[in-house]
């Protein structure tokens, strides 16, 4: 049976707007891949907790609050500490351009900012996934 | 044969746990070598099915269900399955949602699953996980199953104790005798029963259950009204689910039922893969699908061409 790509998809934080998420959740399954989806308000622990138990290839996080240079942090060295070394890491959400290399720098794999179109998304997990994780993706 | 990623599962690492089950889900050759490792341990937990339309809370239910298990100290597992999208294979699995947070002590390990093109509430993955699971040490299993009535009632087969999830306000409570669910069940939950309509489904769902002549293993089926969200009901519904299983064990089923589910696994496994094999034949055979067009050959040709190239690739 040919191997899924598994996404968490999750928002970080406590912004209340998960429609982004929903949107990009919704891309990833049309592309065939199996999206976790686990809501709104979620801490680093639970995010991660998902991915492990799921066995997830990618983790994908939507943050508007503004947040992201503390929460990112919390996520990577946790990730790190369950061994979730080969899983993708992807930001999405209200980022300011110039912090995007400070998250690249900290561990994320890639950052999608406001406009960044569905298919460039879908592509670049696909391309991430099978770089790190070593899976055979269909294209 | 030592496998270190099965002994770490086996001590409760959860990674390893998590990769173990990927590899059955998939039935990898590491998989395989898991598996045969772990149906000898398996044949102890209860497993308990819980299906019942969409929106009817079941995951909030298991949600409760886990919380009040964990307390009593069991280790649970919980298998939570989503149809995929018969267009783009994909799935989008949102029940997680619910149990966000109470999978935290350690005993309570959480498994989305998609359906993968399979009709019934269970795939052959999912069969196969609920042995790992089993023997992995798991002591209890919780199936959610897609809420769509009659196909579920696969579920029942597999399951030591299956759990109907029925809702008030759904604008007519024939509908719950008409769904055909209504005769599959070991319990009955009236959920939000903090609604005005909840007694007027809890005396219609009592009604029917109480007209089922030959019930499953000679077990009257039994009612219990819950507000999943608020926990209420909870602990009574986990009385029942107890009392039910040692009901079987009682009357010598609890065994019966696993080797039913063995039997099931297995042959959902074995068409698993004959249908993988159809599935390339056919795909490869447009020239037949050409003549046929063109009327060199007939229909029951085409069939039996198929049947035989099927056969030489088995």
């Amino acid at each position: 049976m040919e191997r899924k790509i598994k996404v968490i998809v999750a928002k970080l934080g406590l912004d209340g707007h998960d429609r982004g998420a929903k949107v990009v959740a919704r891309a990833l399954k049309d592309a065939g891949m199996e999206v976790v989806y686990t809501g709104l308000r979620q801490t680093p622990e639970q995010v991660v907790k998902a991915a492990v138990q799921e066995d997830a290839d990618v983790i994908g996080v939507s943050i508007l609050s503004g947040a992201h240079l503390e929460l990112v942090p919390m996520l990577v060295n946790l990730m790190k500490e369950k061994g979730l070394n080969d899983v993708v890491l992807i930001v999405g959400g209200v980022i300011p351009p110039q912090d995007v290399p400070k998250l690249k720098e900290m561990g994320v794999d890639e950052v999608f900012l406001p406009g960044s179109s569905l298919k460039s998304v879908v592509e670049r997990i696909k391309e991430l996934v099978s770089k790190k994780r070593g899976l055979k993706v269909a294209t | 044969m030592r496998h270190d990623l099965l002994e770490k599962a086996l001590n409760g690492e959860e990674l390893a746990i998590s990769k173990v089950l990927t590899q059955i889900e998939y039935l990898t050759p590491l998989g395989i070598e898991y598996l045969k490792e772990l149906l000898p341990r398996a044949g102890n937990a209860h497993t308990i099915g819980i299906t019942g339309s969409p929106g009817a809370g079941k995951s909030t239910l298991i949600g409760s269900l886990i919380e009040e298990y964990s307390r009593r100290g069991h280790r649970i597992g919980v298998l939570l399955i989503d149809p995929s999208s018969p267009i783009s294979k994909g799935s989008f699995m949102g029940n997680r949602i619910r149990m966000i947070g109470k999978e935290r002590s350690g005993d309570i390990f959480i498994r989305s699953l998609a359906t993968r093109g399979h009709l019934g509430g269970l795939s052959a993955d999912a069969m196969l996980l609920i042995e790992a699971l089993d023997g992995l040490g798991f002591d209890r299993i919780i199936i959610e199953t897609v809420g769509a009535g009659q196909t579920d009632t696969e579920v029942m087969d597999v399951v030591h104790t299956l759990a109907v999830v029925t809702v008030p306000g759904t604008g007519d409570e024939i509908q719950a005798l008409k769904a055909g669910i209504m005769e599959i069940g070991d319990i009955y939950v009236v959920n939000k029963a903090d609604k005005p309509e909840a007694e007027m489904l809890y005396e219609a769902v009592k009604f029917a259950i109480e007209g089922i002549v030959s019930p499953r293993f000679g077990w009257q089926p039994r009612i219990v009204k819950t507000v999943a969200t608020k926990g209420l009901g909870v602990k009574e519904l986990v009385d029942l689910f107890e009392e039910h299983m040692k009901y079987l064990v009682s009357k010598g089923l609890f065994a019966d039922i696993v080797r039913k589910r063995r039997r099931k696994a297995v042959e959902l496994t074995v068409r698993r893969k004959l249908s993988e094999v159809v599935s390339s034949v056919v795909q490869r055979a447009d020239k037949l699908f050409e003549q046929l067009e063109k009327n060199e050959v007939t229909i029951d040709q085409v069939i039996n061409a198929i049947y035989d190239e099927v056969k030489l690739n088995l």
